[in-house]
């Protein structure tokens, strides 16, 4: 490879890999309010593969990309809200809760895509690139970064908005304190219950729409079991990210990086690696990142646990 | 008495489940008093102000605040009728500053937090008037319990109050910290506010109050103006019996020596030398105190002799067996007893249940296992006697100890370690959250296993706990020992100033 082969090949790594760091940015950040509130919800892969659907399902009847992803974030939290009914009325353990969401998200977009849409075969139009005026035109950072679609520039957008609602406003640092120190919160006055659910529907309405970013931004169809695993390195994001929003932005862009390598280096035909391996990449990152981060502060000290007013 | 009292509460009564916490309680408090509740663990101190703060809702009777009936439905609706408590358990969120901390949950939550300026200048002014030293861009965490504490009493001043409630203040403060507590608690009162002091402290009631309120069984079972009473009287009310206040021992002279440690040093968690050359022995039949403010050392002291913290330089031997930087298992295995300091921590499962928390050091130990099967019958049994000769209050021996009181915890915590028959016993704070009653059969106990030839090391920072049971008291200060008086009330002073760090006084003994 010389040297312009090369910096080609890292503006195309780079821009693929913000692309498909995208719906790994959505649902990280969401997952980063809910755990911040106390609530851990592993039910995220089920959830987005909801939000992949319904963003499909919906762009399919429309022809619309928005009402798409309106679709996948509504789809994301009605089930969401089922996930808070059990784990915040009910005060049922979150993880078996989360688990039970995983397999009801995957059975059910499985059944309802074989029911209605396997036959036709037929894809949507999906979100096209912006070009971005000069900026796409510099070398080699136009083609990474400012020939994306919308829905990814959104990301940086979402990453900012969340930090400084997190950070800055009085709904943030109740929401915090949600997840630290729950009767603290009750004693001043504020609805314990209310805020966490208010922090699932947040994680899940984002969960959603990084699901629907899957079928409307990236393929153009649904596939079953399109988000392979992508719920569960959220959940390992959130911890790398040490539950900052801006921190899950740029881990994202990490693991975001692992997709496009292990996708770019498998069209190599001189490496020699078999692909599996390449494939396996994401995965391989997560449980690292989990094994060398583990047990290390900074989690919400009563995340996974309900709260009980007396 | 005025026409019309400040706080009036008429006939409460509340039941958790089968457990009765108020049995029809009146009482009134009257406006610019410091009124003292005190009472037993368990009496129903906490549970009553609860309901006068909102936290709790009463199942019948009144509460009267200003002349007008009030139902609080929750804290929130206390501090708008200028109520305020500050809770045994600190309800500061650690991860926060100071200043977040006062804000939480303060105006709409869709409100940008832009006016923290504002907050910290109030937070200054406040805390410059009631000298509380409180920093308000600190966070929570890094300060010590006495610092949180005062941060608390200033929260509920920030949100202005009327009627202060403290539950149990003085609990988690060394004696400096409490005087200037009871300070506070007088200049409050000169601003116009009333003081609800909840204690089991008979010392620090009569110093501060106006009226004394005794609770017991849920229920009021006394008021008392303050000159008309004493520490004897309150506490033959507090209990229903006479309560000695000396405990007799025996004069044997102390044996041999069980525990004796050579220029002992260690770090603290965060890596700072905490004890530095320390130096002592202990001999069987004798209770050797340790005095000190606390954050002196003692905790890592106790920590590195029980095994949880690594030793840095040193050796510690027990009967003649070096058990330096030994695992804790293996100390516990040599006959070495330990109540700790932080019971949830280090002394207890609170998920468990007391059989299980009973034995949880000898669960592979006959006679409650065999074959790698615990004897549940045997267990129950050694639970249940435990729990009848330590008048443990609970329901049964299946009962999760995180569900009783702290003092019947605490109990449970002795009575175990006690009935492992140690040669030596080490105590990191014995009567932490226990009252009166308990606290004078826990001390007897002590007494009782001395004068059965066990040595005690006894560290504490209630010097009252010192001076009733020990033979002779060390005094330690930034990780050493800077020396040693006989347990004589007379000599306060000399350990008062031991305790500040000076050691220039000429009557030191050595």
């Amino acid at each position: 490879m010389d040297d312009m082969m090369f910096l080609t090949f890292l503006a195309t790594l780079a821009g693929a890999a913000w692309r498909l760091a995208t719906p790994l940015i959505f649902a990280s950040i969401g997952e980063v309010f809910s755990e911040r509130a106390g609530v851990l919800n592993i039910g995220l892969e089920g959830t987005m593969l909801v939000g992949a659907f319904c963003g499909f399902a919906a762009a399919f009847a429309t022809g619309s990309v928005p009402l798409g992803l309106l679709a996948g974030i509504a789809g994301g939290m009605l089930f969401g809200l089922l996930f808070a009914f059990f784990t915040i009325t009910i005060k049922a353990d979150q993880i078996v809760v989360g688990a039970a969401l995983n397999l009801l998200g995957m059975g059910l977009t499985a059944f309802l895509f074989r029911t209605y849409y396997v036959s036709t075969g037929k894809g949507i139009e999906i979100a096209q690139p912006v070009h971005i005026p000069f900026l796409s035109d510099i070398p080699f950072l136009g083609e990474a970064f400012f020939r994306q679609n919308l829905i990814v520039y959104s990301t940086v957008l979402v990453a900012i908005l969340a930090s400084l609602v997190l950070f800055r406003t009085s709904f943030g640092l109740t929401l915090r304190a949600v997840g630290e120190h729950p009767k603290a919160v009750d004693v001043a006055g504020r609805n314990v219950a209310a805020y966490r659910y208010g922090a699932v529907m947040v994680g899940t309405g984002l969960a959603g729409l990084g699901g629907a970013f899957l079928t409307l931004g990236h393929s153009n169809q649904f596939v079953e079991g399109i988000t392979s695993g992508r719920g569960f390195i959220v959940l390992a994001v959130v911890v790398f990210a040490r539950w900052s929003p801006i921190g899950a932005f740029f881990v994202s862009l990490l693991f975001g990086l692992f997709y496009a390598l292990q996708l770019m280096l498998q069209a190599q035909a001189s490496i020699i690696v078999p692909y599996q391996v390449l494939q396996a990449l994401p995965y391989i990152m997560t449980i690292i990142t989990l094994v060398v981060l583990r047990g290390k502060g900074a989690a919400p000290s009563k995340l996974g646990q309900p709260y009980e007013m007396r | 008495m005025s026409q019309k009292p400040f706080l009036r509460i008429d006939n409460i009564r509340k039941r958790f489940g089968p457990i009765v916490a108020s049995d029809g309680v009146s009482l009134e408090i009257e406006e610019g008093e410091i009124h003292s509740l005190l009472g037993e663990n368990g009496a129903g101190k906490s549970v009553l102000m609860s309901m006068i703060c909102g936290m709790v809702r009463p199942d019948e009777g009144e509460i009267v605040f200003k002349g007008q009936s009030e139902r609080f439905n929750s804290p929130r609706e206390a501090i708008r009728q200028r109520i305020g408590m500050v809770h045994q358990h600190f309800m500061l969120v650690p991860n926060l500053t100071v200043a977040e901390n006062y804000v939480l949950g303060q105006g709409s939550a869709l409100r940008i937090i832009n006016d923290m300026d504002k907050v910290h200048a109030r937070i200054r002014e406040l805390s410059d008037r009631y000298a509380l030293d409180v920093r308000p861009g600190a966070i929570i965490e890094d300060l010590s319990v006495g610092e949180q504490q005062r941060v608390e009493i200033l929260k509920v001043l920030f949100h202005g109050i009327d009627l202060l409630i403290l539950d149990e203040p003085t609990a988690v403060l060394t004696p400096q910290e409490t005087d200037r507590l009871l300070a506070l608690m007088g200049d409050l009162v000169k601003d116009g506010k009333t003081v609800v002091f909840i204690s089991h402290k008979l010392d620090e009631v009569m110093r501060v109050s106006n009226r004394i309120s005794v609770m017991r069984d849920g229920r009021v079972v006394h008021t008392v103006n303050v000159g008309e009473t004493n520490a004897r009287a309150l506490a033959h009310m507090m209990v229903g019996r006479d309560v000695r206040m000396e405990l007799p021992r025996s004069p044997e002279p102390p044996g041999r020596v069980v525990l004796s440690v050579e220029n002992l040093t260690c770090r603290a968690e965060t890596g700072l030398p905490a004890v530095r050359g320390v130096s002592l022995n202990v001999r069987s039949g004798e209770i050797v105190g340790i005095a000190g403010v606390s954050g002196n050392g003692q905790t890592e002291l106790s920590l590195a002799l029980s095994g949880l913290l690594p030793v840095d330089g040193g050796r510690v031997m027990l009967s003649g067996k070096d058990i330096t930087g030994l695992d804790p298992a293996r100390i516990n295995a040599s006959s070495f007893s330990h109540i700790p300091e932080d019971r949830h921590k280090h002394g207890i499962v609170a998920s468990l249940s007391l059989s299980e928390n009973t034995i949880l050091q000898r669960y592979d130990q006959k006679p409650f296992a065999s074959r790698g099967m615990l004897n549940r019958r045997v267990i129950g049994e050694h639970t249940r006697d435990l729990i009848k000769r330590f008048r443990v209050k609970s329901r049964d021996e299946d009962q999760a100890i995180g569900s009783l009181s702290g003092g019947n915890q605490q109990k449970l915590v002795v009575a175990r370690e006690l009935a492992r028959n140690p040669d030596f016993i080490l105590v990191n704070q014995l009567a932490r959250g226990i009252d009166i009653g308990a606290m004078e059969f826990v001390m007897e106990e002590m007494l009782k296993q001395r004068d059965n030839g066990r040595a005690i090391l006894l560290i504490s920072t209630e010097l009252e706990e010192l001076f009733a049971i020990c033979d002779r008291i060390l005094v330690m200060f930034h990780g050493e020992i800077l020396g040693e008086l006989p347990p004589d009330r007379t000599r306060l002073d000399e350990l008062g100033l031991l305790m500040a760090g000076q050691t220039e006084q000429p009557a030191l003994v050595g």
